[in-house]
């Protein structure tokens, strides 16, 4: 085990950025571009650090490593005990991963304020990695409400014209839900007289006390993931946000719930999780069946892609609570696929929005004659969403599939049926957007991708591509951490 | 390297230096490239199949999945059958591209359309050699992504983009049938490797599974869902909507990827996992049912198009009909055979089909061609010879595999048998009736194109006439020499599953000689009979009664399935999208959550703001209200 504190200190690393950015001084001009460039080299060196952590892991090893523990409240015997598995690290990585794609974009996307923007992401690096490493549950509380405050700013300040509302939305929904979570962990620390996670794993809840904390839970996780019928904050938080906030709300927030049921929920209420699966299964099959329906129907081409998360997130719930080895290594390689592959769907509309200032379907007309790499790249992306063989995200949909069919046969059917749905959806949207439905509309002519955007997108395609040939990067990191998940369910 | 990995490489590597003419716009190296890489690879896979003992084995890539202790790896598994799959794919392939260099000849983007049949091949080679469910459903999904783009391939053609959403759609419905079957399979056997599954295969014969609160056999179950796969890729009636449409496409890619080798992975599926089909009667006869009803549909529908693509589209989707029940009576091989035979008369059909349209200026009605025959010779000589094989005339290969299918069932005096023997020989009827009457209407009688075209008409250049005689040589005699082989079910080394030894030239060879002749002698009459009809009876023959009239229209609309599907799928659902998010999402989730929680607190915040009034009199009237209360509560307890 290293001394040296790495985990603090990536989640300090984004502060210390931010601080320093309250800083930066000079002309108009030159600040925003020096605190990009500043932004962008503080989330490199954390991607410097986190891949650090990655050669230091041990992943034969099932327990939490890397553990720092310090007395906060010793009264309550609450500390700051921190600490990462193979689950967590996986996080950690995308996080890592797609803060510098924002950081990079920000010079095309965000045109004033950047100062304050580019604290926020910071801060929101910080917290998202505070969530994946903290092993005291009010710690990871604490980061996981916190992390509403950067959101709500950069929806609410940089976002679009009903920004206000959605922001409100956004931010009211999701904390309502908290309020349970807050009540479970009070209660599971007076009982327990304890707030670490590790202990908490151990320390045996009576079956119908479980059953209470799982619910209270439930409500915040499943409004964060969104499952159906939580999900009606998403597509209007999407529709309004920046596209780099879309990127980060799709591709790294919606994961925080997925993470939460499998770090908080599974472990400590084993029994209640197996009693709730056949509900949580059943809303995800749900979830995949109507929200791919639903985006059927959306004009607004960002609200489309945002819905497809809410039906993709439904995989990904219905893996973690198959409770099977395979799937929930599923959930988890669907998470890491949806997060490239949605902050790649959501920065080619970012890339369209810039361009005409439209996110309406039809205003767009035979993109592949004016934008053919463009067009190349997002079929690609669009590709992977649908879950063709080859991509990162048949993977996980076929082991979600897999490991669904073992205990819930009709649910699996009905999530099955999401690779015709989702083909529907994207593939109509590909022929709307890209091909031509109609002689008479005439093309719209808009300039190809520049070199930016093309080696973003073209690094994202990358990955998708390379996880669906390889998915065994991730799968055999993550495999020891999730048989050891599932000890409980005996 | 091994020489089937080799011959696997060559059409990925093909593509991926189209990949990089396509940046450069380069069409010229992309064409030539292309079109070598795929002959060498036709080639040797020619030699490898006459070596096939010497190259049978699994040459394993790489770890593709390792789900626990299960390895799923990507691997070449060749075996007779995927031999036999390697040389027809390569040879058809190869002779497309050279076709193509002719066909696409005014085309702009070249580069793009060959780095798409080269893909294509690719995925099909993936998709022949896998050794395991999963890599097989990668190549299965590869093809269909790869007819997706070359359907769409002129995609300023609206025409062209809806035919290829809809083919994409209507396999992926197929594709879903295919998770579900390998979900059950793997569930079941705990491993997706076809050796594992097919070994273990007969323990789990008297599973069952629940599944809507009826108790199904389970190998019944997983390999009706696997036929679901296969009926949606090989178009098969129900889902036989997009075969037709896919015409859209250029005609090279019709002839290699909807009529010689796309559209036969079901009937490959079907022979590979022979031994699980073999296990469950009812799946078998329900294959047999489906191959019948489709052989018969398609070959009715082909009898009133007009599009000559079409035609030749329906009597694909016929024809892949007999290859199915084929299956059905559990004689794979002869399946396959058919295949094989098909694959080359099929495409040098299309491919003949497509120098007409080529040289008609891309016209596609026949009753607006006619009196080609003179100016097109060679390509006249060459649709005779396929149809020929088509039709099942001796010597031509069609003959030997489709008259071998027939005779087979007739051997086995069951009731499966002789429908699959009678209504095959109706099928065969229509069959020469429809491809006689495309011979008559493109190639005799008075010419309805207008006269400046008709003069232009000239033979297509020899690089288009060229790959044709190559297939007319295997529609002529791959016949024959596929028979040699079929004889044996040595040949196959286990790859396909036989029951009880049964040898199926045996059997057929022990039916009366007049049930030996019957398909083909109708053939020719009734083909005989189109050519008297068009020639000298049509004008003073006018069918006039009401019930032909609605019997024409009904083939002409194809049984109304695009109507019926339209209806049902595209107008309904659109319909339920839109409810469910006006409706549920808005009204009632919204509606009930966020808002009708934050109304209701406003709301009830209006009363509580009432009591803040700022009166003293009312302010001392709460206090008083609030004393009272309290201490009767206390007296009360009390």
């Amino acid at each position: 085990m290293v001394s040296f504190p790495i985990l603090s200190s990536i989640i300090i690393t984004p502060l210390i950025g931010a601080i320093i950015a309250l800083f930066v001084k000079g002309e108009e001009k030159a600040i925003s571009k020096n605190l990009r460039e500043l932004a962008l080299w503080t989330s490199l060196v954390e991607l410097v650090l986190v891949i650090i952590l990655i050669i230091q892991f041990d992943y034969n090893n099932s327990a939490f490593q890397f553990i720092e523990k310090k007395g906060i409240l010793n009264k309550f015997s609450i500390s700051y005990h921190l600490g990462v598995d193979a689950i967590s690290l996986i996080f950690i990585l995308l996080t890592t991963f797609l803060f510098p794609f924002c950081f990079f974009y920000t010079k095309l996307s965000i045109k004033f304020r950047t100062r304050e923007f580019v604290i926020a992401m910071l801060f929101l690096e910080a917290l998202t990695i505070g969530v994946f490493c903290s092993l005291d549950i009010v710690l990871f509380y604490i980061f996981f409400e916190s992390l509403l405050i950067p959101m709500f700013l950069i929806i609410g300040i940089w976002g679009g014209k009903n920004r206000i509302f959605s922001s409100f939305k956004f931010f009211l929904y999701t904390l309502a839900g908290s309020v349970f979570f807050l009540i479970s962990i009070i209660f599971m620390a007076y009982t327990s007289n304890t707030t670490s996670i590790v202990e908490l794993d151990n320390y045996y809840f009576d079956v119908y006390i479980q059953k209470w904390l799982w619910f209270g839970m439930f409500l915040s996780f499943a409004i964060k993931v969104p499952m159906w019928p939580f999900h009606t904050w998403l597509p209007d938080a999407h529709v309004e946000a920046p596209t780099i906030g879309s990127m980060i709300l799709a591709g790294i927030l919606l994961k925080v719930g997925g993470f939460a049921f499998l770090r908080i929920s599974l472990p400590i209420l084993p029994e209640a999780s197996s009693y709730f699966s056949t509900f949580v299964v059943f809303l995800s099959a749900i979830a995949v069946v109507y929200t791919s329906l639903v985006a059927f129907a959306q004009t607004d081409i960002k609200k489309l892609i945002a819905y497809s998360s809410v039906a993709h997130m439904g995989y990904v719930t219905a893996g973690i609570f198959s409770l099977t080895e395979i799937g929930i290594q599923g959930s988890l390689f669907q998470m890491i696929s949806h997060g490239i592959v949605s902050a790649g769907l959501f920065l080619s509309i970012g890339i369209l929005y810039e361009r005409t200032g439209s996110r309406i379907l039809k205003d767009y007309n035979l993109l592949i004659k004016s934008m053919p790499i463009f067009s190349v790249l997002f079929i690609i992306l669009v590709l992977s969403s649908v879950g063709l063989p080859g991509t990162s995200g048949f993977i996980g949909e076929l082991l979600v599939v897999l490991g669904i069919f073992k205990n819930f046969l009709i649910f699996g059917i009905f999530v099955s049926t999401g690779i015709i749905l989702g083909a529907i959806y994207m593939m109509s949207l590909v022929r709307k957007i890209i091909f031509t439905i109609d002689k008479d509309i005439i093309e719209t002519a808009l300039i190809d991708l520049k070199g930016l955007e093309i080696s973003l997108m073209l690094c994202l395609v990358a990955f998708t591509l390379l996880l669906g040939l390889y998915p065994n990067i991730i799968l055999g990191f993550t495999e020891i951490s999730t048989i050891n998940l599932l000890t409980n369910f005996k | 390297m091994s020489l089937p990995v080799f011959i696997f490489l060559l059409p990925a590597l093909s593509s991926f230096i189209c990949l990089f003419c396509i940046i450069f716009k380069n069409n010229k190296v992309a064409q030539n490239i292309s079109s070598f890489f795929l002959s060498i690879a036709s080639i040797l896979s020619i030699y490898c199949y006459t070596k096939i003992s010497d190259y049978t084995g699994t040459y394993e890539l790489y770890d593709w999945l390792n789900i626990g202790v299960n390895k799923l790896s990507f691997s070449i598994f060749y075996d007779p059958l995927t031999a036999i799959m390697f040389f027809v794919v390569n040879t058809v392939s190869a002779l497309v591209h050279i076709f193509s260099i002719g066909y696409m000849s005014n085309d702009a983007y070249k580069a793009r359309f060959f780095c798409y049949l080269s893909l294509f091949t690719f995925a099909m080679l993936i998709l022949v050699s896998a050794d395991n469910f999963l890599q097989l459903f990668l190549g299965w999904e590869g093809v269909g992504l790869c007819s997706y783009l070359l359907i769409g391939y002129y995609f300023s053609k609206p025409s062209a983009g809806s035919a290829a959403l809809k083919a994409f759609l209507v396999n992926r419905v197929g594709d879903f049938g295919y998770l579900i079957a390998i979900a059950l399979i793997y569930n079941s056997f705990q491993s997706l490797n076809f050796n594992d599954v097919f070994a273990q295969a007969e323990l789990l014969l008297g599973n069952s599974i629940y599944f809507l609160g009826t108790e199904v056999n389970l190998l019944t179950t997983i390999t009706m869902f696997l036929f679901i796969a296969a009926m949606g890729k090989s178009a098969q009636i129900g889902l036989h909507v997009w075969l037709p449409d896919a015409m859209e496409g250029p005609t090279p890619v019709s002839a290699l990827i909807h009529a010689a080798t796309m559209v036969t992975a079901g009937i490959f599926l079907v022979a590979r996992c022979s031994p699980l089909f073999e296990l469950t009667e009812f799946t078998l006869s329900f294959i047999t049912y489906v191959g019948i009803v489709t052989c018969i549909f398609a070959a009715s529908v082909a009898l009133m198009q007009d599009d000559i693509k079409k035609i030749i589209a329906y009597s694909t989707c016929s024809q892949l009909g007999y290859m199915f029940f084929a299956c059905g009576i559990s004689a794979y091989s002869l399946g396959i055979f058919h295949l094989v035979t098909h694959a080359f008369f099929k495409a040098l059909l299309f491919l003949s089909a497509g120098s007409v349209i080529h040289v008609c200026h891309h016209e596609q009605n026949i009753k607006k061609m006619g009196g080609l025959y003179k100016k097109i010779p060679i390509t006249y000589f060459l649709i005779i010879l396929g149809s020929l094989a088509l039709m099942g005339v001796p010597p031509f290969s069609g003959y030997y595999s489709k008259d071998l299918i027939l005779e087979y069932a007739y051997s086995l005096h069951n009731l499966e048998g002789n429908l699959v023997y009678y209504l095959g020989c109706l099928g065969a009827i229509m069959t020469s009736i429809y491809s006689a009457r495309l011979l008559y209407l493109t190639f005799h009688g008075k010419t309805n194109l207008n006269l400046k075209r008709f003069s232009e008409v000239k033979e297509a250049p020899k690089v288009m006439l060229f790959p044709v005689l190559i297939l007319s040589i295997g529609a002529i005699f791959s016949g024959i020499y596929f028979y040699e082989i079929v004889k044996y079910n040595t040949f196959w080394n286990n790859s396909i599953y036989f029951k009880e030894n049964i040898n199926f030239v045996e059997s057929a060879h022990h039916i009366p000689f007049f049930y030996k002749a019957l398909p083909i002698i109708t053939a020719l009459l009734f083909s005989i009979m189109v050519f008297i009809y068009f020639n000298k009876l049509s004008n003073l023959i006018k069918i006039n009664s009401n019930l032909f009239k609605m019997l024409a229209t009904f083939l002409k609309r194809k049984w109304y399935f695009d109507e019926i599907y339209n209806f049902i799928f595209v107008k309904k659902l659109s319909n339920l999208a839109i409810i469910l998010w006006h409706f549920f999402d808005q009204k009632i989730i919204d509606g009930v959550g966020p808002k009708g929680l934050s109304n209701k607190i406003y709301s009830s915040s209006k009363y509580l703001k009432d009591f803040q009034n700022g009166k003293i009199f009312s302010y001392a009237t709460y206090m008083i209200l609030g004393v009272i209360l309290f201490f009767s509560l206390i007296f009360v307890n009390y």
